[in-house]
């Protein structure tokens, strides 16, 4: 570590506990609200910059890259649709006979709980889009009987699919397997920020981690109501 | 005599045992075998998904089509069907490899738990009813 480095990273050490220490008088100063905050997850970068002649460190948290998909009512979904909002997403395929179902009346709950809020979106990617064409998520998404204006169900590029799956780190696949439909897939949710931040992953299998996700979605949306003010 | 009496007794009373025992592990079987294949779809409770997937609490199916159950496990169902007046019409796949006394476990279990109350088969019935199976698509 050079020199300059150290001393960057030394004030980077302070700023960051500076900043910690007001996250927590600030948190205290609120009484009655939810004085807890969720991580942000995935790789995290320091990246230099030079500001006034002084040299600067920013991290970079991984973000989810923009992208193109196709919803239940053929409409295109993209980073635009979620801008200023948070999301739930997760993957699955409407002919998948092990975990699915399960996952899709867990995130029925989600969508219950938060059908009003024009803030919170779901968007549930099919990881096998060439059954699940638009007609037939159409068909799915009708007898879940739910409404794309909340949740969308996205079929696409297989490739742009399996591509954005990684970038929430979840894992997909392809697996030719006849007992799990033909693919493998995680039960993950993934709750995602204003700025495509994963703040939380959940196993969308269980009550009891969805409970967690139902606790946290106001944590979020009361943190970016904070940071617009 | 007495004696006779005591082993009388003694051998009815094991008899009895190993019968509920028996038909415990039936019960259990069939729960077992739900669990395993039918509650990833169908729910712990039976309540099925929405417009999705049928229940098979309370499902009138259950009586109303008792006779086509047995054929409906080993090969599954596709088509739309009514259940408790709600259309559904989404494929379910057959179990082909299931074996006669555990479809039979099976059915009687879901036929006499989630809040159903239906007649039980035997297992020569079942065999019965599996070999005129409508034509299906293995
Ligand atoms: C992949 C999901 C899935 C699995 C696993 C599954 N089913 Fe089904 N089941 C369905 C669907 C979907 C239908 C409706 C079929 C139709 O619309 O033609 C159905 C229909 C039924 C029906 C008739 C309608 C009703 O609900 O009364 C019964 C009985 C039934 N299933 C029992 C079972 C049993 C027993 C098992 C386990 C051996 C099982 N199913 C496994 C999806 C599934």
């Amino acid at each position: 570590m050079s020199n300059r480095n150290k001393f960057h990273f030394k004030k980077s050490i302070i700023t960051a506990a500076i900043a910690l220490s007001a996250g927590f008088f600030y948190s205290c100063s609120e009484s009655g609200a939810r004085n807890q905050s969720l991580p942000i997850l995935g790789e995290r970068e320091a990246v230099e910059r030079e500001v006034n002649g002084q040299l600067e460190v920013d991290t970079l948290y991984h973000q989810v890259p923009d992208f193109a998909f196709v919803n239940q009512d053929s409409q295109r979904v993209t980073q635009e649709t979620v801008s200023g909002k948070i999301y739930v997403t997760d993957f699955f395929f409407t002919s998948c006979p092990s975990i699915c179902p399960k996952m899709k009346s867990q995130m029925l709950r989600v969508y219950e709980e938060f059908k009003g809020n024009p803030d919170v979106l779901l968007l549930s990617h099919s990881i096998d889009p060439q059954h699940d064409t638009v007609a037939v998520l159409k068909d799915y998404a009708d007898r879940l009987g739910v409404q794309s204006n909340t949740w969308h169900f996205l079929t696409g590029e297989k490739d742009s699919i399996y591509d954005i799956a990684s970038k929430y780190l979840v894992a997909v696949q392809e697996d030719g397997d006849a007992a799990g439909g033909g693919f493998t897939h995680g039960g993950h949710f993934i709750l995602v920020d204003e700025q495509r931040r994963i703040r939380g992953v959940y196993d969308g299998t269980e009550e009891a981690s969805v409970d967690q996700l139902l606790q946290d979605i106001p944590v979020l949306l009361n943190e970016q109501q904070h940071a617009q003010n | 005599m007495r004696k006779t009496k005591g082993i009388a007794v003694v051998t009815g009373i094991l008899a009895l045992t190993t019968l509920t025992q028996c038909f415990t592990e039936k019960q259990n079987e069939g729960q077992r075998l739900y669990e395993a294949n039918c509650q990833s779809c169908h729910m712990e409770d039976g309540s099925g998904l929405r417009n999705l997937i049928p229940p098979i609490a309370s499902a009138d199916y259950l009586q109303k089509h008792r006779e086509e159950l047995p054929c409906l496990i080993r090969h599954g169902l596709e088509g739309p069907i009514l259940v408790n007046g709600q259309e559904y019409d989404r494929p379910m796949s057959g179990l082909e490899t299931m074996r006669t006394d555990k479809i039979t476990n099976l059915l009687n279990y879901i036929q006499t738990n989630f809040g159903n109350n239906n007649e039980r088969y035997t297992l020569q019935e079942v065999d019965q009813l599996l070999e005129s199976c409508p034509p299906h698509q293995h």
